[in-house]
Formats: C-alpha cells, sequence, structure tokens
C-alpha cells in the first residue's frame, strides 16, 4: 500500500498515460517523502522512464492527478512553461545520456538557468555553482567541457545542474546504468547526503544491490502498474510478485 | 548589338520576307549537304535585334538582319554558304581569335583597340553617337557637359562606353553600363537615368517601343560599323574588303542598307572614303580615337583603380548581401521549427521557391519587374536580391543545425525553468551556429563569386569591370589574371578567419 504523509514531495495519484493504444502507465499510485531515496524498479518497457518524464511536465497525462509539494497538475496536454516556474523550482531532473550543454563549462552549465531562467545574480549563481561541484567531488573540473568530462564526472555535473536552484525532490533516470561498481558506490553516497539534506530522490534503476544498499523504500512497475513496493530490504530480500523475481534474476 | 526581346516590325517587310524565305534555304540547304566546300562560319548575336541579326519571328530557327544579308553577300562571293554562329555580343573578339568562326558581323565596331589585336574589314556602315533624353528635358539635356551628377546610361563595351568613360571626369556624371540595348531606355522612361548615349539606329529602335523619349539632332560622335577577323587571318580579310567594296561600288550594299531602312547621308561619304582607298592599304584609318592607343601594359595600369574600385563593390557588397542572408535565414529556420501551420507553410515555399528558381531571373524581377511598384536602386535591389536568394540557403543549413542539436538537452533545458526563447538563444542557437559555421563560410565564399551576376541589373563589380576592361584592350589574358588575383585576395582570408573561429569554437579551451 502506497504511504501518503503530510510530508510527501511528490504525490502521484492513479497516474494513467496511454500512448497509442497503449496504456503506458495505467493507474499508478506513488510517494516521495523527504530525506527519502525510493528506487523506481521494473524491467524495460515498464514505465520507469514515462513517469519520471510525466513527473517533470515533459510528457502530458491522460488520468490522476501529480503533485508536488502542493503544485498539482491534472490530466492534459504539457502546460506552457510560463505556468511551470512553480514546478520548475521544486524539482529537478537528471537524464541518463546527462544531456549537458556541450557549449557551456560545467559551471556554466550549473548557472545558466538559475541566472536567466531564476534572477539569481551572475556572482550568486557562480557561488552556489562552485560549491555545489566542489560538494559533488568535482570542483576541479569547473573550467572543464563536457566533452572533456568522464562519465562519472558528467553524471555530478547534471547533478549539481540539477540542484542549482536548490528544488527540494530530484528525479534521477538510471544514474547507475553507465557507472563501474566503484563508481556506483560513490555516487550512493552522494545520494544519501543529498537525501540527508531533506531532499527526497526518486531513482530509477535495474541495479538491485545498488537499490538494497542506498535505497530506502522500492516501488516495482511492472506492465504500468505498480506491481510491488516496501521498505528496500524486504522487497529486494523477499520479492512477492513476478516481475520483482525477475528483476533480481537478471 | 545585343537586346534583349527586341524584334523590328514594319516597314519593309515584304521584301525581308523574300530575303529570309532565300536565306532558309540556303541554311537548310547548308544543314543537309554535308559536300564541299566548307560552309562560311560567321558570329553575332541574335539577341542584338534587327537591324543586325535578329530570329525570325516566323522560324526562330533561322536569322536575319543587315548583317546576315552581308554575310551572305560575302560568301557567296567567296562561293561559299554561309553558316550562322551564335555568340554573346561582349564575346565576339575573343570567340572569333579562337576559331569559332572566320568573321565576327554584328554590329562590331570600329575600335582602336580591336584594330589592334584584331584583323578588321573595312568599314560598311557609318552610325552617329546620339543622346536620347525623356521628353520633357529635350530643352536641357543637349551635351555632355548638361550632365553634371546625372546618370548616363550604355552599352558596355562600345564605343559609348568609351566615350562615356573618358568624358566622366570631366562631366561630373555617372556611367551606367549594361549588358543589353533595351532595358537602358526603360530605365530611362522611369526615371533612373538621365540619358542614353547608343548608336542611333538602337536609338531610333528603342523609340518606337518605349513612350516619352526623343533624340537629341546633334550627335556626339560618330562610329562605323566593321567585321573582326582573327589576327592572323589578314589574307581572308583582304578578300572580304574586296567583296565589300565592290558591293559599294555596284549598289549590292545600298539595297542592303535600305531593305533595312539604315540608309542615310552619311552612307554614300563613307562608302566614297572606303572606295579612294587603295586596297594594299589595307584597313581604313580607324574611328577618331577617344584616347591616344597605348600599350597594353600602361591602358592595364590606367584600368587599375578601377578594378580596385570594382572590388571594393564587390566585397562590400557580398558583405551586406551576407549579413542580409544570416538574419532572414534565421528569420526563416526558426520560422519553421518553431512557427504555426501557415507561418511554416509560407517560410517553405519561400525557401523551395527561392531555391528552384535561377538567381539571375530573381535580380531581374527585383530590378525590372518590380520597377512599375517600387525603384530600387541598382545597389539596393542587387543587395536585396542576392541576401533574400541566400537566405533560403542558409536557412537550410540552420534548420539542419538547429536539429542536430540533441533532444534531451532541450528537454533539460525545459526543466530547469528555460523559457523556449531562451532556450533557443542560449542553448540551441549557439550550439548551431558553431554547426553551421563551416558550411556558411562556403556560402559566403560563392556568395562573393555570384555576386558577378548583379551585372545583368547595372551594378559595374569586379566581373563587370574585367570584361569592361578585357573589350578594351582585345584581349583576356591580363585582366583575367587580375581579376583572378583579386577574387583571391578576397577569399582567401575570409575562408582562413572562418577556419580559425571554428577550430576556435569547436574545441573551447
Amino acid at each position: 500500500m502506497t504511504l501518503v504523509t503530510a510530508a510527501s514531495l511528490l504525490d502521484v495519484r492513479g497516474l494513467r498515460l496511454v500512448r497509442g493504444a497503449r496504456a503506458v502507465l495505467d493507474g499508478v499510485d506513488l510517494s516521495v517523502r523527504r530525506g527519502e531515496i525510493c528506487a523506481l524498479m521494473g524491467l524495460s518497457g515498464s514505465g520507469k522512464t514515462t513517469l519520471l518524464r510525466a513527473a517533470v511536465a515533459l510528457e502530458g497525462f491522460d488520468g490522476g492527478t501529480i503533485s508536488i509539494e502542493g503544485f498539482e497538475r491534472s490530466p492534459g496536454p504539457v502546460p506552457p512553461e510560463s505556468r511551470l516556474k512553480d514546478l520548475r523550482r521544486r524539482a529537478g531532473m537528471v537524464f541518463q545520456s546527462h544531456a549537458l550543454f556541450e557549449h557551456l563549462t560545467a559551471l556554466g552549465n550549473t548557472t545558466l538557468a538559475a541566472v536567466y531562467a531564476h534572477g539569481r545574480s551572475d556572482a550568486e549563481a557562480r557561488t552556489r555553482g562552485l560549491a555545489l561541484l566542489e560538494s559533488l567531488g568535482v570542483g576541479g573540473r569547473a573550467s572543464a567541457y563536457p566533452r572533456e568530462l568522464s562519465g562519472g564526472e558528467a553524471q555530478r555535473v547534471a547533478i549539481a545542474r540539477a540542484l542549482a536552484v536548490d528544488p527540494p525532490l530530484l528525479l534521477m533516470d538510471e544514474p547507475t546504468a553507465s557507472l563501474d561498481p566503484a563508481r556506483r558506490g560513490s555516487l550512493g553516497e552522494v545520494l544519501r547526503s543529498l537525501a540527508a539534506e531533506g531532499r527526497g530522490l526518486l531513482v530509477t534503476t535495474h541495479d538491485a544491490d545498488f537499490a538494497k544498499t542506498f535505497a530506502d523504500r522500492v516501488v516495482v512497475l511492472a506492465e504500468g502498474r505498480v506491481a510491488e513496493e516496501g521498505p528496500a530490504s524486504e522487497v529486494l530480500t523477499d520479492p512477492q510478485h513476478l516481475a520483482t523475481k525477475e528483476l533480481l534474476r537478471g | 548589338m545585343p537586346g534583349i526581346g527586341n524584334r523590328e516590325t514594319g516597314i519593309g517587310r515584304s521584301a525581308r520576307l523574300r530575303r529570309a524565305l532565300s536565306l532558309t534555304g540556303v541554311f537548310a540547304f547548308a544543314s543537309l549537304a554535308h559536300a564541299a566546300p566548307e560552309p562560311f562560319r560567321w558570329g553575332g548575336d541574335a539577341e542584338g535585334g534587327a537591324p543586325f541579326v535578329e530570329a525570325d519571328p516566323r522560324d526562330p530557327s533561322v536569322v536575319r538582319g543587315m548583317d546576315v544579308e552581308i554575310a551572305g553577300l560575302i560568301a557567296g562571293a567567296l562561293g561559299r554558304t554561309p553558316l550562322f554562329v551564335q555568340v554573346a555580343f561582349t564575346s565576339i573578339d575573343a570567340s572569333v581569335e579562337r576559331g569559332d568562326f572566320v568573321v565576327g558581323l554584328s554590329g562590331v565596331e570600329d575600335l582602336p583597340a580591336r584594330r589592334a589585336a584584331h584583323a578588321v574589314t573595312v568599314p560598311y556602315f557609318e552610325f552617329r553617337e546620339v543622346l536620347t533624353v525623356r521628353a520633357s528635358d529635350r530643352g536641357r539635356f543637349r551635351a555632355l557637359s548638361d550632365f553634371r551628377g546625372r546618370r548616363i546610361g550604355t552599352l558596355s563595351g562600345t564605343l559609348a562606353y568609351d566615350l562615356l568613360a573618358a568624358g566622366r571626369a570631366a562631366g561630373g556624371f555617372q556611367v551606367v553600363s549594361y549588358d543589353d540595348d533595351v532595358h537602358p531606355y526603360g530605365d530611362l522612361a522611369e526615371g533612373r537615368l538621365d540619358a542614353v548615349l547608343l548608336d542611333h539606329i538602337i536609338a531610333q529602335r528603342a523609340l518606337r517601343h518605349v513612350a516619352g523619349l526623343t533624340i537629341q539632332p546633334d550627335a556626339i560622335a560618330s562610329g562605323r560599323y566593321v567585321g573582326v577577323l582573327a589576327k592572323g587571318n589578314a589574307a581572308l580579310r583582304d578578300r572580304i574588303d574586296q567583296v565589300l567594296r565592290r558591293a559599294m561600288s555596284d549598289g549590292t550594299l545600298e539595297g542592303i542598307l535600305r531593305r533595312w531602312n539604315v540608309w542615310d547621308i552619311a552612307q554614300p561619304k563613307l562608302f566614297s572614303r572606303v572606295l579612294a582607298q587603295r586596297p594594299a592599304d589595307g584597313a581604313l584609318a580607324p574611328a577618331p580615337a577617344i584616347r591616344p592607343a597605348s600599350s597594353a601594359g600602361s591602358r592595364a595600369l590606367a584600368y587599375l583603380p578601377a578594378l580596385l574600385r570594382a572590388a571594393l563593390i564587390t566585397l562590400l557588397l557580398s558583405c551586406l548581401a551576407m549579413a542580409l542572408a544570416v538574419a532572414a535565414g534565421v528569420v526563416l529556420a526558426s520560422g519553421r521549427i518553431y512557427g504555426g501551420p501557415v507561418v511554416r507553410a509560407l517560410f517553405t515555399v519561400y525557401v523551395e521557391v527561392v531555391r528552384g528558381t535561377p538567381v539571375l531571373l530573381q535580380l531581374f524581377v527585383l530590378y525590372y519587374g518590380l520597377s512599375s511598384v517600387i525603384r530600387l536602386p541598382a545597389f539596393v535591389a542587387a543587395l536585396l536580391g542576392l541576401g533574400l536568394n541566400y537566405a533560403a540557403y542558409e536557412s537550410e543549413i540552420y534548420r539542419g543545425a538547429l536539429e542536430a542539436v540533441s533532444r534531451a538537452q532541450l528537454e533539460a533545458a525545459r526543466t530547469l525553468g528555460l523559457s523556449e526563447w531562451q532556450i533557443l538563444r542560449l542553448v540551441r542557437g549557439p550550439q548551431a551556429f558553431r554547426l553551421a559555421l563551416a558550411p556558411m563560410t562556403n556560402d559566403f565564399v560563392a556568395l562573393l563569386k555570384d555576386s558577378s551576376l548583379v551585372s545583368v541589373i547595372t551594378v559595374v563589380e569586379l566581373t563587370k569591370q574585367t570584361s569592361i576592361f578585357a573589350a578594351n584592350i582585345g584581349s583576356w589574358v591580363l585582366p583575367g589574371a587580375l581579376c583572378a588575383a583579386l577574387y583571391l585576395l578576397l577569399s582567401l582570408p575570409l575562408s582562413r578567419l572562418a577556419r580559425s573561429l571554428e577550430r576556435r569554437w569547436s574545441a573551447p579551451s
């Protein structure tokens, strides 16, 4: 059962999203609270990435509601960007490909939106950007361009960029996919420290060990529905649903 | 003399009809029979129209005109059949020298430079250089000295052009050169010019088609039409001279000139002067020289300032046109990516129409076609024509470059709260610009060279100035080399600059 508390940052209710004749998401309930890392798991095509994209209004949806710290959206196409300012301050997103701006340095990537979309001064954005890069262990790469960064460095810069305006909710799409085990561990530590600051994290992953080690809670999606959810230690050691078992076998 | 779309009609039609029919027979025979002797190849420009050489309105594959008949006369006397070779008026000298035909006959003028570089026949017609003005200006524009600060048009590569070029400094007027002899009169009627200086035959013909013009009675100078042969072909030239002399004595030439309504009091005087010369003397003394004939080297030197000025016009025109193309290209590309269906459809039609039609046609439409609605100055029309044409190509480059920026980056920018406009300006645009830089450089160099096309609407840029120069000294060797050197001087630093910009931006340090 879904836990709903007043402290929920992200609250997804009965989310339904149809593409063509297929319901990609078919009545999903999910919530993420402050200070919590929630791992969103499921086989490929189970709708994990789509759920993240709908949450940050890159996709419209067809049923249910999505609420992020009181900013609630109803079914329909993606609203104009001018009506999403409050959402943008509340939720940051880290893409699987990192999607860094190729023409800007690591620091430029972290300060662009703070200055142009959120009205911070150059100096303020720069100070915060440098501090973020420093805290994520890539302070020395501030003036490097994306093509000069390793995969792990690029991911940290992408996290810094998503945190530039200090959103309480951070969504991450497959952050472990391109990392070797050692780097997964250090990524996990970073995520834990972000949660410790009071942020809520929703992280899609295929990596059960990673989820078991670092996530507080696991939600397993199968065929557009929540198949199973609960504390990571329980769900991943004693899976009940066939989808979860398959996931652990892989 | 070339003239686009100008066709003689009217008086003397039946005589000409008979003549045309008989020539049709001759040509048909020439094309069917491969029997010896070899046909007599002569060159002319049918764009010049009547009374020189024109396509027969009833059978455009056949030419007729006084030069056609004179060619027939010469061929007949040599026991050969005439074969017409079409050649652009300004290329007659170069073409005869390289052996495309043996003699050029198409209102070819007797110029000192031509005499120096080629073998020239005795003159067969004397014309007057006359000023044509708007009827309302009849009283105030009578001589070249009346045109201070005014614009006088003429055909490039002619005696009239040389006259105007020589008198430009003293007279304080501007010379506008054309590639054809029809548009100057249209522009005169519309007020783009204040006078046209050309052969009286051409002026009289123009007055039949353009209303509101008048020819000033006092001629500025006189000149003669001759046949031009390759320099090494003096023997044939002497034989042709004999034929022409005989035709002057026995009235055949008079008959031809009368048939084409160009016989006047000056011709018998010319004939008697020619006949008074002994054949062994070769050519008649040249027409009044505009400036003393001098060596090719010193002539080249005299033309250098004009070439440099023309190069500056080429550079200025190319830079401004490219700026326009970039600005309009950005609007077109953005509109096609971000615009609504109507904007997208309109912009797509624009790009396809502009890319699918020749830029030459677009220049003509802008300058001449729209002149009843808006009378653009030549430079502005050239700038708009080239700029708007290249805008279509630039827009396709930008569209491709904009679409090459990854979708994920655009979505990332949205999740950060940037507006669509900010994303274009801060994320998509700067990256696309870098991708577009290399193809843009190529286009700029291409534009620099395409700018030579604007000479068709009277802008004298580098290539045009070179061809005027070449026609004047009767050789393409030196002018061609100078012109190529100037183009390289302009384009090499440009491509070098762009390459270094590209390097700097594609690998920022």
